[in-house]
């Protein structure tokens, strides 16, 4: 089974495409254009030789010196063949910007929290993402924490209160007078308000 | 939030007829772990669900790339607190792959054997939370106990009940214990009795039932694409198995079964970790049967594996080579590995990235349950706010390891 996939992938699409590949550890790998992201993945899905119908992981990696500085790594699972592919794409200039990638939500709908996580730690934006917003983090979350410029160290500023009364969007940290005020109301600060 | 003693005259008691937005958790009594679900409601029934995860963020892939290799396995293991003895294997597993490793067959079936204990202890837990959410709490009491016995052999073992931190790249942290296998065959029996005494309450339950049964289906297709694996995956039909499709270890040498339901509902759910069980049970009884007595548990490489503390002590060989493997780390050389086991709630895969240094440039946890809590909200919308609970019981959700 070793090599057969890139095989395919490279008689599909070529060297143009098809950037690099490799075979370490027993793990088929592929360096795709990032411009033909998605296209690769909706073929590697329905070509009736790949049948890649599960998107096992999807994460990045920031190889910081160099350029494009980050690739983002999608693991894919064929249930029918029981073999797998891992296929990578290279993007972003040296300071992290310009990192733009096709969503693979379209193609298989686990990608969404995937890419959440990945925009989440690495600031590496999905096009077409139907809710790319921080998934781990919370959203006045400065820096991209697992870019290796990000010291591991580093303190956060204070949130404050969040405002709005919309349920469904907010968050913590809630101001003093929200959620059990029935639990509060004897607390002495609520009442000096009063 | 207006304050409940208002008073209202009863002729402008209106009511509302606009969905009702609530907020479950992060710390709701009913939940495990903190997990926050924003759900509209109309009625009682769910219109829109927005599951936010993340309070258990502890940056441990960050914390990974600060130590050795050796030292994430304490990260591992907080990953998550159902099944430690999984993650460790799982890493280990990824890191020998990329180092191009093979443990010696004791050590293998010494792996498999803590491995399905764990994965035993797991499921009892999660179908004992379940249950006891259903109003079951003689189950949830028997099963602990059942744990309980898991939690002893391992402790016995492995020095703690929890957070063992007992593998180790190249082996484990001790060879078994004179008295493994004795011990392990004796609460063998007990904990599969224990488990089906469990579900002989709840299989023909009508109240259990009626609550389960074609609650929060999925189907095939929709589940293989969300990611879903593990149990969650085999309830909807789906006969896979990582320990089959891909065996690693040893498991290509033992006889089992890969359960699968049917509706892929709660009921399926329950019963297919329920069956799980008496697979694992069956597994453990192979490998004490084909284990070698004798024999190294670490592979035979001085670049890897610590020497002998007595040799430590007395050497000076011995001395600097703990002193470069415990100082530098071990070095793992240069590229890349995705390797992949089956936890107890589906793939758990670790992406290795190392630039052949003795610290690691990316360790990538694959938590099986970050896909599945990523189908939750499609699973509860159209669902009874009451069987949200249930449903998020049925999955499994570790949070130390979906937060990472």
């Amino acid at each position: 089974m070793a090599q057969k996939l890139l095989d395919i992938l490279i008689e599909r699409f070529g060297d143009s495409v098809v950037l690099e590949t490799h075979n370490h550890c027993g793990d088929e790998t592929a360096v795709i254009d990032a411009a033909h992201w998605r296209e690769v993945a909706t073929f590697l899905r329905d070509d009736p030789r790949c049948k890649m119908n599960m998107l096992a992981d999807l994460c990045g990696v920031d190889r910081f010196d160099a350029e494009p500085r980050f690739e983002v790594v999608a693991h894919l699972n064929s249930l029918h063949f029981a073999h797998r592919l891992r296929i990578k794409a290279r993007i972003g200039d040296e300071d992290g910007e310009g990192a733009l990638l096709d969503s693979l939500v379209p193609v298989w709908a686990g990608a969404n929290w995937f890419e959440r996580e990945t925009y989440d730690m690495f600031g590496i934006k999905f096009e077409a993402h139907p809710d790319l917003r921080r998934i781990l983090l919370y959203e006045e979350f400065e820096g991209y924490p697992l870019r290796k410029d990000y010291p591991a160290a580093k303190t956060q500023p204070l949130v404050p209160y969040r405002e709005g009364p919309d349920v469904l969007d907010k968050l913590p940290p809630f101001g003093a007078d929200e959620g059990m005020v029935f639990g509060r109301k004897h607390l002495d600060y609520v009442k000096e308000e009063d | 939030m207006e304050p409940l003693d208002q008073e209202v005259e009863e002729s402008e008691l209106e009511l509302p007829s606009d969905p009702m937005q609530l907020m479950m958790g992060p710390s709701h009594p009913a939940m495990h772990g903190t997990v926050r679900i924003a759900v509209e409601l109309s009625g009682e029934v769910v219109v829109k669900a927005d599951v936010q995860i993340g309070y258990l963020h502890r940056g441990f892939e960050k914390s990974c790339e600060r130590g050795n290799w050796t030292q994430v396995f304490p990260y591992v293991d907080r990953c998550n607190y159902s099944s430690p003895m999984l993650n460790n294997v799982g890493y280990a597993l990824a890191v020998e792959k990329l180092c191009g490793l093979t443990v010696p067959d004791r050590c293998q079936y010494y792996r498999v054997i803590l491995g399905e204990l764990a994965r035993m202890a797991d499921h009892l837990v999660c179908n004992a939370a379940m249950a006891m959410e259903l109003g079951a709490f003689t189950p949830f009491l028997w099963w602990t106990r059942a744990r309980e016995m898991i939690y002893d052999l391992f402790e016995e073992e492995t020095g703690a009940r929890v957070t063992h931190s007992f593998g180790r790249i190249g082996g484990m942290a001790h060879p078994p214990t004179d008295n493994f296998k004795q011990h392990t065959l004796a609460i063998l029996d007990k904990v599969v009795a224990s488990s089906d005494e469990g579900i002989s309450l709840l299989e023909t339950n009508r109240i259990f039932m009626d609550r389960t049964m074609g609650v929060s289906a999925i189907s095939q297709a929709d589940a293989i694409a969300l990611g879903w694996t593990g149990p969650c995956l085999r309830s909807t039909g789906v006969p896979y198995d990582i320990r089959k499709a891909h065996p690693y270890l040893v498991y290509d040498r033992f006889e089992f079964d890969v359960p699968v339901g049917h509706e892929g509902d709660n009921y399926d759910r329950l019963m297919v970790r329920a069956e799980e069980v008496h697979q694992s049970a069956r597994i453990i009884r192979q490998a004490l049967e084909q284990m070698p007595d004798e024999g190294p548990i670490n592979v035979d490489d001085p670049r890897i594996v610590l020497p002998p503390k007595g040799e430590v002590y007395d050497t000076i060989e011995a001395t600097i080579r703990h002193f470069k493997i415990i100082m530098e780390g071990l070095k793992v050389p240069a590229g890349e590995a995705y390797g992949y086991t089956e936890a107890a709630n589906g793939e758990l895969g670790f992406y290795v990235v190392s630039d052949g240094s003795g610290t690691p440039y990316r360790v990538r946890i694959r938590p099986p349950s970050f896909a599945l809590v990523g189908g939750l909200s499609k699973l509860i919308t159209g669902q009874m706010i009451a069987d949200i609970i249930p449903t998020f019981g049925s999955m499994n959700m570790i949070g130390g390891e979906c937060d990472h």
